[in-house]
Order: structure tokens, then C-alpha cells, then sequence
């Protein structure tokens, strides 16, 4: 065995899983199955937000449980303007991106100075505090939440009320995401991430100042959770404080390491399997928590690399038969 | 005048590890630093790398106050070093690790857009480090699956690629066999006059084969420093450190 063979991507699995959600909306759309058509949206908006969260922890090392506020942040972007009667779509999307990236510098600055089990931590402090000070706005319906009757207007380009433009325009974004992420992770910018996640000493003596990278990483991923934010406050038509609770943070954590970390495509299958489970088990049985936590403990023990792991063992084990 | 170091101090508990510590290095000089285990070598590297923060005491490269410059800050003015215990990029390969260090002083990393792949000046140089060090032949390994030996010479190589005025080399010989270890007294012998080295090392017939002055430093005090060869020669110096080996 050579020690370092080339990884396998498993191209085959990630090609069905695209061409599955491309094609999904007409037929589902004639099957009248509008309740599946909601389950892919949400495995979409959640991908990009999974996917942002795989930059920081996959790519970076920064294990950040408190991921969910900036979701949450791009949601309210866009309930508090349309509470005020504002609908314009580029106003709440560059709200949404404006306060993440705010919030993800502010708070970065101060989670940053510290590591491993006191970064988690911290993290879910940030994310807490904005949650409480979120539930404590009575203006804007405190833990109730607020409605959005409106989805945000793109000045006649696109109609989101559309259910299948939503959609599409989820997948778009999603892909837009993910080939940011691409070049990044093959940037000068992104080798410096993943040198910092292996080395972070090494790299500091090599010249780096790690501290300033890691924070432009963080406020990258939080816009990136943000536009995905963004987009579920739309489809929900509903915002409240849960949607930023660390709960919600935990599973973005569980649907990356579902996936597998650090490889750009593993948390879209990742969220897909968590949400799809999630929906045929609770059909089955109303312990269906009991059976889900047992199979999310399985994968973490024995799928080391999570289900890309998996798939790819399965490949190479086929391949060398 | 490249290195000035005047009266370091640094303590833990009640260990002196530094104690008023006195030493200038000549630009383009070679200095051994010798001395028993736990004699503060390690730490006064650290220090000078920026690593750890003097209690007391100066330390001035080329003219700069450093003593309480960050860490990052040092191979941007000029120095370098490489680790006793070896520190690596392990999951990459050697020339990704040298390239890692060839980028950090070829202007900022953030650049957002442009493939890492597509800058061949960056790999070019990183070829030419790894070949200097004798690693043209397994730059495609990763560090991880490499001998002990050559990660040691890959750590030269991504020092050298920081192209360093000053160079911090702390046991580069550390666990290395007869030959490797000749190996790399070589390649030091080659960039001796080029930059100025400090050099930590316990192999005796390396330190004097490459230094041209020396310092022994016993319970963190430096005991004698001048020239290799007076240094060698000097009776407290053979009773309080060579004499153990030599007797």
C-alpha cells in the first residue's frame, strides 16, 4: 500500500446526488408531492450552511457551536425589515451578509484568542447571548417570533413565492457557495487554514499571523451561514430565537461530520441523510430520537470520515478486487 | 553586530533558565551553543524566536528591539529557525510544506482567487530548497511518511525558504544517523559565511567542525564564548561540560 494514495472522490455518488436534485422539482411538482419539494429546499439552505460551518471546522479546525446566530441574523435580515414594510431582496441579503460579518468579527476577535475546548465554548456563549437578546425584543414578537407575509422582492427578477424558483435559487447558491469554497481551500489563503489547522505554532514561526487568517476565515464562513439564513426565513415565511439556539448549532455540527469533515462536498450529503432521516423515522415511531442518536453514534464510531469516509472505504474495497 | 543579547533573564519557579545572559553574534558568524541537558539552551532559543518573553533583559537583531516581538514577526525581519523536536506539516507534502514557507515571505496570503498550483515561482524555489537539503527525490511524500531524518532536513529547507539573515538551528542533528547527520553538517558547512547561524547541538566534532565561536552555558550562565577553538581549550569549560564527554 502506498502511503500516500491518491484520494478517491466519490464523483459517482455526489454526481446522482446532483443530478437527483436538479431533477427533482417537475417531477415532484407533477407527482403533487409539495411536502417533498419543502424537504429539498430545506436540505439545500441548510447545505450552504452546513457547508460554511465545514470551512471553519473542516478546513480551519475551529470547532464553533454557536454557528446557528448567524442563520438566525440572516433570517431577521430579512423579518425586521418586512415587519416595516421593506421587501427589497438586495437590501435584506446585504443586511444579512453586513450583520454576519460584523458579528462574526466582533465575536471572532474575542473567540480566537483561545482554542480547542475554550473556543467551543465561547462560541456558544456569542450565540446564547444573541439568542436571549433576541427573545427579549418584545418588538419583534420576543420567543414567539415573527412572521414574514411577504418573501423578499428582486425587483421583478425573480419571484420567490415560487416555490421552484426558491428552490433553484437555493441550488444556485449553493453552488456559488461551493465554488468559493474551491478556490479558496486551493488559495494562498486557504492552504494557510489548513496549515494552521495541522501546525498552528509551525505556521506562527514560519511568519504567519495565524490569528488574523483565522478571523477572516470566520467572517467568510459567518456571511456564508448568513446568506443561508437569508434564504430558510423566506421559506419559512417565520423567524423566531429558536432558530439561533445551540440545539440548531449542533446539528449544523452533526450534519458536517454526518457528511465528513474538510472535503468541500461531504456536508450537502451530510444534511441530506440527517433531514431525510429526521422525516422517515419521526413517520415510524415517536422515539424516534432513540433510534436516530443510535445511528449518529454508529457513524461517528465506526465511519471514520463520516458517510464520505464510507463510501469511499466501500470504493477501494471494490476496486482492489 | 547581527544578534546583541544583554542581561536575560528568565526564571520558572525557581529554575533560572536564562541568568543574566550576555552574548553578541557577528553578522555572518557561526556560533555553537553548547552546554549540559537542561542547561537553558532550548530556552534561550525560544526566546530568541520569540516563543517565550524574557523576564528581564534585551535582545536586539540588527539594531531591532525584538525581545517582545510576537512570534510571526521574526521571519519577516530576517530570522528563522528550525525545532529540536520536529514540527512539520504532516498530512502535506514536503514541497507543500517548503512552498508554505516560500509564501509567507513572498508578500500577504490574502488572496482569495488564484490557485496555489498556478504559482510555479513558489514551487520552483521550494524544489530548489528541498534539492539543496538533498529531498529533490521524495518531495511528493508526504512528511508523515518520510524517515526522521529527512523530516529534520525538510525543517532546514523551510527555514532556508523564509531566505533568513539569521539562522536559529536548534539540534538539527537531534536522532539522526552517522550519515544523515554528515549530510546536513555539509549543507551547514555550504551556507556557513552566507547568514549568520546559532547553532544548539551536542555532537562535538559537528559544533567545532562548523562554528566559529562558541559559547558554554551551565545552569542557564553563559561560563566562556570567543573563538570554537579557545573555547575548547578552556580548563573551566573542560571540567564543567567537555570533560564529561571526553574523559
Amino acid at each position: 500500500m502506498k502511503p500516500s494514495a491518491p484520494r478517491r472522490v466519490s464523483w459517482g455518488v455526489y454526481g446522482t446526488l446532483f443530478l437527483f436534485l436538479l431533477a427533482a422539482p417537475p417531477v415532484l411538482v407533477w407527482a403533487d408531492q409539495p411536502f417533498y419539494m419543502d424537504l429539498l429546499t430545506r436540505v439545500l439552505i441548510l447545505s450552504i450552511a452546513a457547508s460554511s460551518l465545514n470551512l471553519i471546522l473542516g478546513y480551519g479546525g475551529m470547532i464553533s457551536l454557536g454557528h446557528a446566530a448567524f442563520v438566525g441574523l440572516g433570517a431577521y435580515s430579512v423579518a425586521i425589515p418586512s415587519y416595516y414594510g421593506i421587501y427589497s431582496g438586495y437590501l435584506h441579503l446585504g443586511i444579512a451578509i453586513a450583520a454576519c460579518v460584523l458579528f462574526a468579527l466582533v465575536t471572532g476577535a474575542i473567540c480566537l484568542r483561545t482554542r480547542g475546548v475554550y473556543f467551543i465554548m465561547i462560541t456558544l456563549a456569542f450565540a446564547q447571548m444573541l439568542y436571549f437578546t433576541f427573545v427579549s425584543l418584545e418588538e419583534y414578537g420576543a420567543d414567539d417570533g415573527l412572521l414574514i407575509y411577504q418573501r423578499s422582492e428582486f425587483s421583478g427578477l425573480l419571484n420567490l413565492e415560487n416555490p421552484g424558483v426558491l428552490y433553484y435559487l437555493a441550488m444556485g447558491v449553493l453552488a456559488g457557495c461551493l465554488g468559493l469554497m474551491n478556490r479558496l481551500i486551493h488559495s494562498r489563503f486557504g492552504r494557510v487554514i489548513v496549515g494552521i489547522r495541522h501546525n498552528e505554532p509551525r505556521m506562527q514561526s514560519l511568519g504567519y499571523n495565524t490569528y488574523r487568517y483565522k478571523l477572516a476565515c470566520y467572517a467568510i464562513s459567518g456571511a456564508m451561514a448568513g446568506i443561508s439564513g437569508f434564504l430558510l426565513g423566506n421559506f419559512t415565511y417565520f423567524i423566531s430565537p429558536e432558530m439561533m439556539d445551540w440545539t440548531r448549532s449542533g446539528e449544523l455540527i452533526f450534519m458536517v461530520v454526518l457528511g465528513g469533515t474538510g472535503v468541500l462536498l461531504a456536508p450537502v450529503a451530510g444534511t441530506a441523510v440527517f433531514l431525510l432521516l429526521e422525516e422517515i423515522l419521526s413517520a415510524f415511531t415517536v422515539y424516534w430520537h432513540l433510534l436516530f442518536g443510535g445511528f449518529l453514534i454508529a457513524i461517528v464510531l465506526f465511519g471514520r470520515g463520516g458517510l464520505h469516509g464510507l463510501v469511499e472505504k466501500l470504493e477501494r474495497r471494490n476496486h482492489s478486487r | 553586530m547581527s544578534l546583541a543579547i544583554r542581561n536575560l533573564n528568565k526564571s520558572f519557579g525557581g529554575i533560572m533558565a536564562s541568568s543574566d545572559v550576555n552574548l553578541d553574534i557577528e553578522e555572518n558568524e557561526t556560533h555553537a551553543i553548547v552546554g549540559p541537558n537542561g542547561s537553558g539552551k532550548t530556552t534561550l532559543i525560544a526566546q530568541l524566536s520569540g516563543i517565550i518573553v524574557p523576564d528581564s533583559g534585551t535582545i536586539h537583531f540588527n539594531g531591532v528591539d525584538i525581545t517582545r516581538a510576537p512570534s510571526h514577526r521574526h521571519a519577516h525581519i530576517g530570522l528563522a529557525r528550525s525545532f529540536q523536536i520536529t514540527s512539520v506539516i504532516m498530512p502535506m507534502t514536503l514541497v507543500e510544506n517548503v512552498m508554505m514557507a516560500a509564501q509567507s515571505v513572498s508578500g500577504h496570503s490574502f488572496r482569495f482567487w488564484r490557485p496555489i498550483s498556478l504559482e510555479r515561482d513558489l514551487r520552483e524555489r521550494a524544489m530548489q530548497y528541498l534539492e539543496d537539503v538533498g529531498l529533490k527525490d521524495v518531495s511528493g511524500s508526504e512528511a508523515r511518511a518520510v524517515s526522521h531524518g529527512q523530516r529534520r532536513q525538510l525543517e532546514i529547507a523551510m527555514a532556508l525558504a523564509l531566505n533568513p539573515r539569521l539562522l536559529l538551528l536548534d539540534e538539527p542533528m537531534a536522532g539522526m544517523g552517522k550519515r544523515e547527520s554528515g549530510r546536513i553538517v555539509e549543507l551547514l558547512a555550504g551556507l556557513k559565511g552566507k547568514m549568520t547561524m546559532v547553532l544548539v547541538e551536542h555532537d562535538m566534532d559537528a559544533v567545532f567542525a562548523l562554528a566559529d565561536t562558541a559559547s558554554v552555558l551551565v545552569d542557564g550562565s553563559i561560563i566562556a564564548t570567543g573563538p570554537a577553538a579557545e573555547v575548547r581549550a578552556n580548563p573551566e569549560v573542560q571540567r564543567a561540560y567537555l570533560g564529561d564527554l571526553h574523559a
